[in-house]
């Protein structure tokens, strides 16, 4: 079976940093991979290159077989790859539900032809547990909610790959559990799912495999236990 | 507004501008209200790009004068019907919008903004030296023979405006409420966020400095007739750049009745005041009421309604 | 018509020019390149530098960049008030970009009206001893009205230059830009530093205007034609380059006056704007910039 996403040689610097190097994965369409690493190791700049926010220096990155490596994100999101931002970023002059409207209608337009875009949001956020805050405007929601909205928004595209940033952290024990739930159904429902994530419980319960990052290189690849145990990792986490 | 409701008010207003073009006499009423419906025009475009996208432009002068030196370009050269010249600045007037928009548009919102000033100054600078156009000492537009069934001129101008005035709030009525409109608005609220949820940001933005730049361009097209001697510093003047980020700001940006509100308040008030005391204090006026409302009331007029609405329920 | 005299000339005063450019440009450097804060009123307050130094000048016969370097610190104080109220206003509601840029626009607009209202249209001069001089060397003039502004200039950014890089606030204001999260673990105050940067901005205005009105009469629209000119040069130095921004200014007063001597100076106000749309359009990181 074919990759869903494969990276392959992929580097970033940003002027003399090099923020990546090297990097080579690949995620199985109905995957279930994590992503983890310490503060700086270069998470979200690999999200960045995937999701097109940035353009890599080498390498190439390919999705179901086609390479998109120089697409722009607008395209990348139509092709299936969705994405939650770290920071949540709603569009606050907007209600909940018609957040839900702007990947609907633009994301996942082609692919969906043309249900009604309202009764598909409401449906999305429903599988969110969103639905009684449908008419209330974005920016007044909630932590939690606001990282539900993030993960309804990009469920809106109608992804085959979705990407989740950290959409646990600050988040309590209880509301991680919401999140992971949620999570659990969506991968469940056929899409393939890369969970970047500091909350090492999360991680461990929810990826079938691990990829550690370290300054900017994978040192690392394999099952949750296998990951946990690797001295390169505990190492990149504690310190030497 | 429903649908059937905004139509219904556009055809009474029709219906009343022709009335009043057939019992009123006063020149003055017509001029006024041209002026008025002028403003209106600018500020309904200005709010496309600055209150549905989220960029600021500064330079909407120099779309209106490309829009007026146009006209005279083709009343010199061909001499056609104005309807014609209206057309003609709107597509060069769009291009030129289209052309600014991709030059800058990949950066940040700020260099837009310096952008489009200095667009304005170099189109200035052209137009300035074009004798064709009569350059810096300017060009004398002869009133037209021909004013269909009107009594004059000017009353003619003034429906003409006012059919513009319409459809201009048409347009911007029907973007708002569109999947267009949807995309604007989630550019002008969170742009890399739309990026990734399918949002052809560029395109997007392109489309609307291109529909700003051609509904400007129109406002412009017969400003020559109206005031029958253009000259670069009166057309490319910056107050008229100022009143059409004030009056959407001072209306409401989000929305699309708020630069009509914005323009009819603040375009009568200026009316009045010049008229009763000076010209220079009107348009020192806008530039304080511009600063307070932006630092007091940066939702404008509508805004502060909305407010107002939701402590009542 | 060319002669290696008239270039020499051009080139020579281009310099001159371009020298008192960045004393104009070097507000903006700061609070631009810097703060990016978009002040595009920053020229409408070098213009009420000018009528400062002429209200002087010609009531109490003071020299003009006399009358700037004591108005500085007035003027400084302004410009922390407009900061602190900007910031309350749009900083702090993340709000700078749609609504700040108008503020500014608004607030130029503002100033060149009450200038009008109370100065009128007329041209405004000041008289001092060395405007009417020139040194001649060889074939090459100095006219004392550009000359004296372009060593003034030349100290006045030699001086903030020092300032940004060598005192402690100065480096502060650097710092401010480029990672707020450190400085206020340092302890100290990011507001406080932009409020005194923004203020030092506009303490520059006030010399700088005291040497344009040196340099020629001014009316209140004078201040317009200069928007283009500073950004061009903030943008083509590269934002947060001081020294960019001179080689910048030096730039754009050349190639201004070469255009303006051979092609006619209704010309020159499009050279500062094309210029910027030019950087814009192909490095809009500008020469030098971070």
């Amino acid at each position: 079976m074919s990759a869903l996403l494969e990276v392959r040689g992929l580097a970033k610097r940003f002027g003399g940093f090099t923020a990546l190097e090297g990097i080579t994965l690949e995620v199985a369409p109905g995957e279930r991979l994590g992503l983890i690493g310490p503060n700086g190791s270069g998470k979200t700049t690999l999200i960045n290159c995937v999701s097109g926010a940035l353009f890599n220096d080498e390498g190439r990155v390919v999705f179901e077989g086609r390479d998109i490596t120089r697409l722009p994100p607008f395209q990348r999101a139509r092709l299936g790859i969705a994405r939650s931002f770290q920071i949540p970023k709603p569009f606050r002059s907007m209600t909940v539900l018609d957040n839900l409207r702007v990947p609907l209608e633009y994301a996942a337009h082609t692919r969906t032809g043309q249900r009604r875009a309202e009764d598909e949001a409401m449906r999305v956020l429903e599988t969110m547990g969103l639905a009684a805050r449908a008419q209330q405007n974005s920016a007044g929601l909630t932590q939690v909610d606001m990282r539900k909205l993030e993960l309804a928004r990009a469920m809106a595209a109608h992804p085959r790959l979705l990407i989740s940033d950290e959409a646990m952290a600050g988040l309590s024990g209880a509301e991680v559990d919401e999140v992971l739930e949620i999570l659990f159904k969506l991968n469940a429902a056929g899409i393939t799912i890369i969970m970047i994530e500091h909350i090492m419980q999360a991680v461990m319960r929810f990826s079938q495999r691990v990829v550690c990052l370290d300054a900017g290189h994978i040192i690392c690849e394999g099952t949750p236990d296998q990951t946990v145990a690797n001295a390169d990792v505990q190492r990149a986490y504690l310190g030497a | 507004m429903r649908g059937w409701g905004f139509r219904a008010a556009s055809a009474a207003l029709l219906a009343a501008g022709l009335a009043f073009t057939e019992l009123a006499d006063n020149p003055y009423y017509f001029n006024a209200t041209y002026v008025v419906l002028q403003a209106l025009i600018m500020a309904v475009a200005w709010n496309i790009l600055g209150g549905f996208t989220g960029y600021v432009n500064f330079g909407s002068a120099a779309f209106f004068a490309v829009g007026a030196y146009t006209t005279i370009f083709l009343q010199k050269a061909f001499g056609l019907p104005l309807p014609l010249m209206i057309l003609a600045a709107a597509l060069v007037c769009g291009l030129i919008g289209l052309a600014v928009g991709y030059l800058t548009l990949r950066l940040k919102g700020v260099y837009f903004a310096i952008a489009t000033l200095a667009m304005g100054i170099v189109l200035e600078t052209l137009v300035n030296n074009w004798s064709y156009v009569g350059g810096a000492k300017g060009t004398f537009m002869l009133t037209p023979d021909e004013h269909l069934w009107f009594d004059s001129y000017s009353e003619m101008l003034f429906m003409i405006m006012l059919v513009l005035a319409l459809g201009s709030i048409a347009v911007s009525r029907a973007l708002s409420s569109s999947r267009l409109g949807r995309g604007l608005a989630a550019i002008r609220d969170d742009e890399v966020a739309a990026e990734c949820s399918g949002v052809p940001t560029l395109r997007l933005k392109l489309v609307s400095t291109t529909v700003m730049g051609a509904m400007m361009g129109v406002a412009g097209a017969p400003y020559p007739y109206f005031v029958t001697y253009v000259d670069p510093i009166s057309a490319f003047n910056l107050f008229i750049a100022v009143n059409a980020i004030a009056m959407p700001m001072i209306g409401g940006t989000s929305h699309w009745a708020g630069p009509v509100i914005g323009a009819l308040l603040v375009g009568s008030a200026q009316e009045v005041i010049t008229v009763t005391i000076s010209s220079e204090l009107n348009v020192l006026l806008v530039g304080i009421m511009l600063v307070l409302f932006i630092t007091l009331a940066p939702q404008g007029i509508v805004g502060l309604a909305r407010k107002h609405w939701r402590k009542r329920s | 018509m060319f002669s290696a005299d008239l270039l020499a000339n051009a080139v020579v005063s281009g310099l001159l020019l371009g020298g008192f450019y960045a004393a104009v440009a070097i507000g903006l450097a700061i609070v631009f390149g810097q703060l990016d804060i978009v002040n595009i009123a920053h020229p409408a307050f070098v213009i009420v530098g000018s009528y400062t130094a002429y209200i002087l000048n010609s009531r109490f016969g003071l020299d003009p960049v006399l009358v700037g370097v004591l108005a500085a610190p007035l003027f400084f104080i302004v410009g922390v008030a407009i900061y602190r109220i900007y910031y309350a206003a749009f900083e702090r509601t993340g709000q700078e970009s749609l609504s700040g840029l108008a503020f500014f626009f608004g607030l130029m607009f503002i100033i060149e009206v009450t200038l009008i209202l109370v100065y009128g249209v007329d041209y405004r001069l000041v008289s001092a001893g060395y405007s009417a001089q020139t040194l001649a060397f060889g074939f090459v003039d100095l006219p004392g009205r550009m000359l004296v502004p372009f060593v003034v200039a030349m100290t006045l950014t030699a001086a903030v230059w020092l300032y940004l890089s060598r005192t402690f606030m100065g480096r502060a204001i650097q710092a401010v830009a480029q990672d707020r999260g450190a400085l206020q673990l340092m302890g100290a105050d990011p507001v406080r530093i932009k409020q005194w940067a923004f203020g030092l901005g506009i303490a520059t205005a006030a010399i700088a205007g005291a040497l344009l009105i040196i340099i020629g009469p001014v009316e209140p629209s004078v201040g317009r034609q200069y928007i283009g000119r500073v950004f061009a040069i903030v943008v083509l130095g590269g934002m947060g380059s001081i020294q960019g921004m001179l080689i910048a200014a030096l730039l754009l007063g050349v190639t201004e006056n070469l255009v303006s001597t051979f092609y006619g100076p209704s010309w020159a106000p499009a050279v500062a704007f094309g210029v910027l749309l030019a950087t814009l359009a192909v490095r809009p990181a500008g020469l030098f910039g971070r």
